[in-house]
């Protein structure tokens, strides 16, 4: 399968690979994915106070597309706020990356774990909030 | 690991480009020798062999007898037992669509196993909708087939069964002399495709229970587009033609016969006759180095028996890594990965399924075949690709992260999308 | 080994373009064409560039090309393809078709089909009426081969194909011996399938193609591993496909050459037989150029080809596949040849390379082994 330059790109030489501290209330994490389906992906996102992404990693298990959604995305997070995080449409990864129809899960996915991490920083504050 | 291999597995190669070849199941090259064979019936000896009455016609005629001997002489047979096919796929159709439609009169069950090559597979299947009824066994997870579970699928009518000697995915030779006999006992047809067997393990047809038999040239460093089906004469097994016309093969099979494919076949099982003793021993100690290199790698299993196998295939799961990335950061080496992505769906193998192997260690498995023209340096090179590729991966990977944390991954709810 | 072949409709010598072409696939390590690394993906591309050579050679697209191994499996291929997704119903072939046709077509009685042969004029020439009248009977299938490979008459494809079309019937033609000879054009045929085959025209032997309408509803007749979107199962053969595009390439571009050449050897040559009192078959029919099948009554063509044979001559009796036996031709038979004269058939056909010289050469040693058999016949009489 031909890969455009930029999955190669982030598939070779991937941006924000790790984790940060799960526990940290400023960090919202997002695990979307199956073992079973060939992908799972981890995006772990640090907010602070004033709502803007500080810092953002991930770890993916799947293939180069799914590697390259998830590296892509880590590097637009990061000094947006949540609000334009949750407004990523998975359609604009798909033509920033040049995404085969095939591939266009991947893409999927990686919206999908914005949302996730961005709803799991949600409940930790509304969870503060309340306490 | 040294400076410099470690910055080729990083950055990847020059080998990216002009990868090494691990892939002798998926179709070897040509033999040097075989090729020198066969240029001069495409050049000089050009002629129909069926053409009686001209020189041009003889030549052809007797290259292609004196290789219906070589193929005969490696497995042990009488040359008439040996009718010339386009390969192993006609082979297998031709064996069982032919054996099951003449003897169909004495029943219409046939018996074979989930993890034949899919010519077989299909042409099973195929039959099924012409009103036949099949069986297909599950081997074990070993890979090889449990006789009584073989015995037990038997019914009265059961005409024909069908077990591959060698498997093209994880090499395991299975016991087709004990399958046979069995099959004989019961008055069984019985159908062996040998496609990846030939020049790796010895075949004596004339002591095995094996009443048809396939074969292919590509597989064994001959052409491809040439294959051959041995069909028992003592006692006489008969197959109902598949292809009609001109007559050949004695009516078995008609089409024009490619003389040059047909020498280089010949040529390619003479080489693997006299040779494959000596070269056995040297592919073996290469895949044991592999095998010895790659299992210092954590969180690796091995596909398939490792005893009953030829040394020419290892088949290996690297868990917590996903396959088609690992395939992509292995371009150094010429390999065949489990997951058949050669549509939209990814599809993990079916013969790992079938030997139970969960949907991700079948996906992240590499078959790793080796070959006449395997060095050293290549086994080498590929364990310091695959490790430095491994650890990278799964540096990547939420999935090593979370195993290494000690979480129990079958216990996790993923949100599946 | 110095004889003169004349045999170009059994098989022909391959291009020396052609085997350059095909060397690569033959001595380098090549891989196999559905696997996904660099040896499979450069051998799938070979593999995919004949198939436009091959298309555009023959007026089709290259997704209408299925490669096959043969021209007689491509020839069972439509046959019992297409049969096999229809109800039992009638299918029509002319009584001259090669019995990779014939046979297939006759076997499809014993699947409770009408299997009909439809009858040629004395020239070889598709009877219309017949075959109009039989079409009144449902139809699903008719085939009829362009050129035949032992007269060289050319049937009028475009017309059958038209009447069949309007009866509901696919059309096959088996044109493995019009490529390379005459313009063959698919689309303007207006055929649903057609078989071609490479070792005709100087390409290798192993590989053929049916050219087949996507729309007509067949079933493969080898199962496994998917190969050519289903329709062929096996390994392709990757050398003879790379072969047979470049010759079709070839074939196409030398095509006003070989028609004019082999034309001018085949008029010098049939000029050279009116002294000998032989008939030509078809003689005033439309045929390739390359070909004549005379006969020469009370010598037995099987004879006289081998006396040619000693004399450096390489000519057939018939077609080959049926050179074994020593049954009249039965396309002589179908077109009323009395058994006696089809006994005596030689067929001779030309080729790119051979000259005028060697026909001279040639009739001069006709003439005289005919004279040999006609003496040793007397005396023996």
């Amino acid at each position: 399968m031909a890969y455009s330059d930029k999955v190669l790109d982030h598939y070779e030489n991937p941006r924000n690979v790790g984790s940060l501290d799960k526990n940290d209330p400023q960090v919202g994490t997002g695990m979307v994915g199956a073992p079973a389906c060939g992908d799972v992906m981890k995006l772990m996102i640090k907010v602070n106070d004033s709502g803007i992404i500080e810092d953002a990693k991930f770890k993916t298990y799947g293939c180069g597309s799914a590697i390259a959604s998830s590296s892509l995305v880590t590097e637009w997070l990061k000094g947006r706020t949540i609000e334009e995080a949750y407004a990523i449409k998975n359609s604009e990864i798909a033509e920033e990356l040049a995404l085969p129809p095939v591939k266009i899960h991947c893409s999927v996915l990686a919206e999908d774990a914005i949302k996730a991490a961005v709803a799991d920083i949600k409940a930790k504050q509304a969870a503060k909030e309340a306490a | 690991m040294s400076a410099s291999i470690e910055m080729q597995v990083l950055k990847g190669s020059e080998h990216d480009l002009h990868p090494i070849y691990l892939d002798y199941s998926a179709t070897t090259p040509v033999d040097p020798r075989v090729a020198a064979k066969m240029i001069p019936y495409i050049t000089e000896h050009f002629g129909n062999p069926a053409s009686r009455s001209h020189p041009y016609g003889w030549t052809a005629e007797k290259a292609v007898e004196n290789a219906r001997e070589e193929v005969a002489k490696l497995v042990n047979a009488d040359p008439r037992e040996i009718v010339w096919t386009s390969g192993a796929t006609e082979s297998n159709n031709l064996a069982i669509k032919g054996a099951a439609n003449f003897y169909s009169a004495k029943g219409k069950h046939i018996i074979t196993v989930t993890t034949e090559h899919k010519a077989v597979i299909d042409t099973v299947r195929e039959l099924e909708r012409q009103g036949f009824e099949a069986t297909y066994l599950d081997p074990e997870p070993s890979g090889l087939l449990d006789l009584d579970k073989f015995k037990a699928a038997i019914r009265p009518d059961t005409v024909l069964a069908s077990v591959m000697l060698v498997n093209n995915e994880i090499g395991v030779i299975q016991d087709i002399t004990a399958i046979g006999n069995i099959c004989r006992e019961n008055g069984i047809i019985f159908h062996v495709d040998a496609a990846q067997a030939t020049g790796k393990v010895h075949i004596d047809l004339e002591k095995l229970p094996v009443d048809l038999m396939s074969f292919s040239a590509h597989k064994t460093y001959g052409p491809k587009g040439i294959g051959a089906l041995y069909v028992r004469r003592k006692p006489r097994i008969r197959i109902e033609a598949q292809m009609h016309g001109g007559g050949h093969e004695r009516g078995m099979r008609s089409g024009t016969l490619a003389t040059h494919q047909i020498v280089g076949m010949g040529e390619a099982f003479r080489i693997a006759r006299e040779e494959m003793d000596e070269e056995n021993i040297r592919i073996r100690r290469l895949r044991d180095k592999l095998l010895n290199g790659l299992q210092n790698i954590e969180e690796v299993y091995v596909n398939g028996d490792l005893e009953q196998r030829i040394p020419h295939n290892l088949n290996i799961s690297f868990n917590y890594v996903e396959g088609e990335s690992l395939i992509m950061a292995v371009k150094g080496i010429a390999v065949s990965s489990g997951s058949a992505c050669t549509s939209a769906s990814l599809e993990p193998s079916y013969v790992l399924r079938a030997l139970g192997r969960s949907d991700e260690l079948a996906h992240s498995s590499i078959r790793f075949s080796i070959g006449r023209f395997t060095t050293d340096e290549d086994v080498d090179y590929t364990i310091s690709l695959m490790k430095g590729k491994i650890d990278k991966l799964r540096e990547l990977s939420p999935l090593w992260e979370m195993f290494k944390d000690g979480v129990d991954l079958s216990k996790v709810e993923w949100a599946a999308h | 080994m110095s004889s003169i072949y004349l045999d170009h409709n059994a098989t022909t010598a391959l291009d020396q373009r052609v085997l350059e072409s095909m060397l690569p696939w033959m001595l380098n390590q090549s891989g196999n064409p559905t696997s996904r690394h660099i040896f499979g993906r450069s051998a799938r591309d070979a593999v995919e560039h004949a198939r436009a050579q091959v298309a555009e050679a023959c007026g089709a697209y290259a997704s209408q090309v299925i490669f096959t191994a043969s021209g007689t499996e491509a020839n069972n291929f439509a046959v019992k393809g297409i049969a096999a997704n229809q109800v039992g119903s009638q299918i029509l072939y002319s009584a001259i078709e090669h019995p990779c046709i014939s046979r297939p077509a006759k076997a499809l009685q014993q699947v409770g089909w009408l299997s009909s042969e439809i009858g040629v004029d004395a020239n070889g020439i598709l009877n219309i009426a017949q075959l109009q009248q039989a079409l009144e009977t449902t139809t699903s299938i008719v085939s009829v081969m362009l050129a035949n490979n032992e007269t060289g008459v050319i049937q009028n494809m475009t017309e059958i194909a038209e009447i069949s079309r309007k009866a509901g019937a696919f059309i096959h033609t088996d044109a493995v011996q019009g490529l390379g000879k005459i313009p063959v054009h698919f689309t303007d045929l207006n055929v649903h399938a057609m078989t071609i085959s490479s070792h005709k025209i100087h390409g290798p032997q192993g590989a053929a193609a049916l050219i087949l309408d996507k729309r007509v509803d067949i079933q493969p007749l080898l199962h496994g591993g998917g190969q050519e979107r289903g329709l062929r199962s096996g390994t392709e053969n990757v050398a003879a496909i790379v072969g047979f595009g470049m010759a079709c390439e070839l074939a196409v571009a030398n095509l006003a050459d070989f028609n004019s050449h082999t034309q001018m050897l085949r008029d010098a040559f049939e000029h050279g037989l009116k002294s000998l009192n032989v008939t030509v078959f078809s003689g005033s029919a439309r045929r390739i150029p390359n070909t004549s099948f005379f006969a020469l009554e009370g010598i037995e063509g099987e004879t006289l080809v081998t006396a040619l044979d000693r004399k450096g001559f390489a000519v057939a009796s018939g077609s080959a596949c049926s050179s074994d036996s020593t049954e009249p031709s039965h396309v002589l038979l179908a077109m009323g040849v009395a058994p006696d004269l089809a006994r005596g058939a030689v067929r001779v056909s030309f080729g790119a390379h051979n000259t005028l010289l060697q026909v001279t050469d040639f009739l001069t040693t006709l003439k005289n082994e005919i004279l040999r058999l006609k003496q040793l016949t007397s005396i023996a009489a």
